[in-house]
């Protein structure tokens, strides 16, 4: 499978690092050439350096044939307009963004983008730690009295 | 009208200060509070601090009964999402969003901004037409029509200089609106004969313009 990926964030650079394991074939893009050392000494894929919102930097990333695309800087706008122009323009067939703002997430969720929202996700986990740990203290508690 | 405006920069804080002399309600968003502050002095309270892309900072601002939303940041996807998320979330009914790279104007189109502005398109379009020795120049775009005007001072080797315009094929979807010869201008008939130094004013539709080009100016 062909991916590519912009923003070489550290998810990023973990995604990017696995699927080149796997033997996919990765391109990751970055406007900061310092963020490719995050990837492994294995990675074997192609960095890019640009910005992933400008429609000749996908180009050259060769997006016409990628069968995914994934958004994954550190901005949230610049997320969701990357794979706007992934969707619309070269109709990747898998389009994913990172969305912090759970708002926004729903927007473009609704408009048929695959969006992964770190703040739910984090907090759901959170969540299920607390009342996890509460619970069972309770049930103790309870049997003890 | 009530509009809202993000992005406090140069465009933003003159465009406020303009909709505001000619009488319309309008609400300034901006993210960096020490503007906010000095915008506030000025314009009184009609600046709020905040992120325009964020829901919470929309519905504050009342966005659900805007009229209009502008997006004048100097970053594209800011206002790209920006003026989605009026439109999606709060139905505002015209958004319009300033383009830094004028790649973008026909991407913001094709994801539902309304009205797009490219100041570099403008001031690329200003420079072309004060290069004289241009033979083929944008007047005018009007987008939403698909429609450019253009100029075009056809040279000496151009096919149709001698020809009458009966007799021209030109690209369908195009007019000629009026031709410059020397001090005269000359409303064109079917009989009109091109001469070279003919500045010709054209109206045509986006897609000939390319071929209207080749036949005018051979380029």
């Amino acid at each position: 499978m062909k991916v590519v990926i912009m923003g070489c964030s550290r998810s990023g650079a973990r995604v990017a690092s696995s699927l080149d394991h796997n033997g996919h074939d990765v391109t990751v893009i970055d406007t900061n050439p310092a963020a490719f050392l995050r990837l492994t000494n294995e990675f074997a894929g192609n960095t890019i350096i640009g910005t992933g919102i400008d429609e000749d930097v996908l180009r050259s990333a060769d997006i016409e044939r990628a069968d995914a695309f994934i958004a994954i800087t550190n901005s949230d706008n610049r997320n969701i307009m990357a794979a706007q122009v992934a969707q619309r323009i070269f109709r990747v067939p898998e389009v994913i963004a990172r969305i912090y703002d759970p708002v926004r997430e729903d927007t473009y969720r609704r408009l048929g983008i695959t969006t992964v929202c770190p703040t739910t996700m984090v907090s759901a986990q959170i969540m299920d730690y607390v009342i996890g740990t509460i619970d069972p203290l309770r049930q103790r508690n309870t049997r003890e009295g | 009208m009530y509009i809202i405006v993000v992005g406090g920069g140069k465009v933003g804080y003159y465009l406020t200060k303009t909709l505001l002399n000619e009488g319309h309600e309008v609400l300034l968003i901006e993210r960096d509070l020490a503007k906010v502050d000095v915008y506030s002095e000025r314009f009184g309270s009609v600046v709020v601090s905040g992120d325009g892309a964020e829901a919470s900072v929309l519905a504050a601002a009342g966005a659900a009964r805007a009229d209009v939303c502008i997006a004048v940041t100097g970053d594209d996807e800011d206002n790209l999402v920006v003026c989605q998320m009026a439109k999606q979330k709060f139905h505002v009914g015209r958004t319009i969003a300033r383009v830094n790279n004028p790649k973008n104007e026909h991407l913001f189109k094709l994801l539902g901004v309304d009205v797009t502005v490219s100041q570099t398109n403008h001031i690329l379009n200003l420079i072309e037409q004060a290069i004289p020795e241009r033979a083929f120049v944008h007047l005018l775009s009007l987008k939403h029509a698909g429609i450019t005007i253009i100029e075009a001072t056809i040279p000496e080797d151009a096919a149709i200089v001698g020809k009458s315009i009966e007799n021209i094929q030109f690209p369908v979807d195009c007019v000629i609106a009026a031709i410059l010869r020397g001090p005269e201008v000359i409303v064109p008939s079917g009989a009109t004969t091109i001469v070279p130094g003919d500045e010709v004013i054209a109206v045509t539709h986006h897609d000939q313009e390319d071929e209207l080009r080749r036949l005018l100016v051979n380029a």
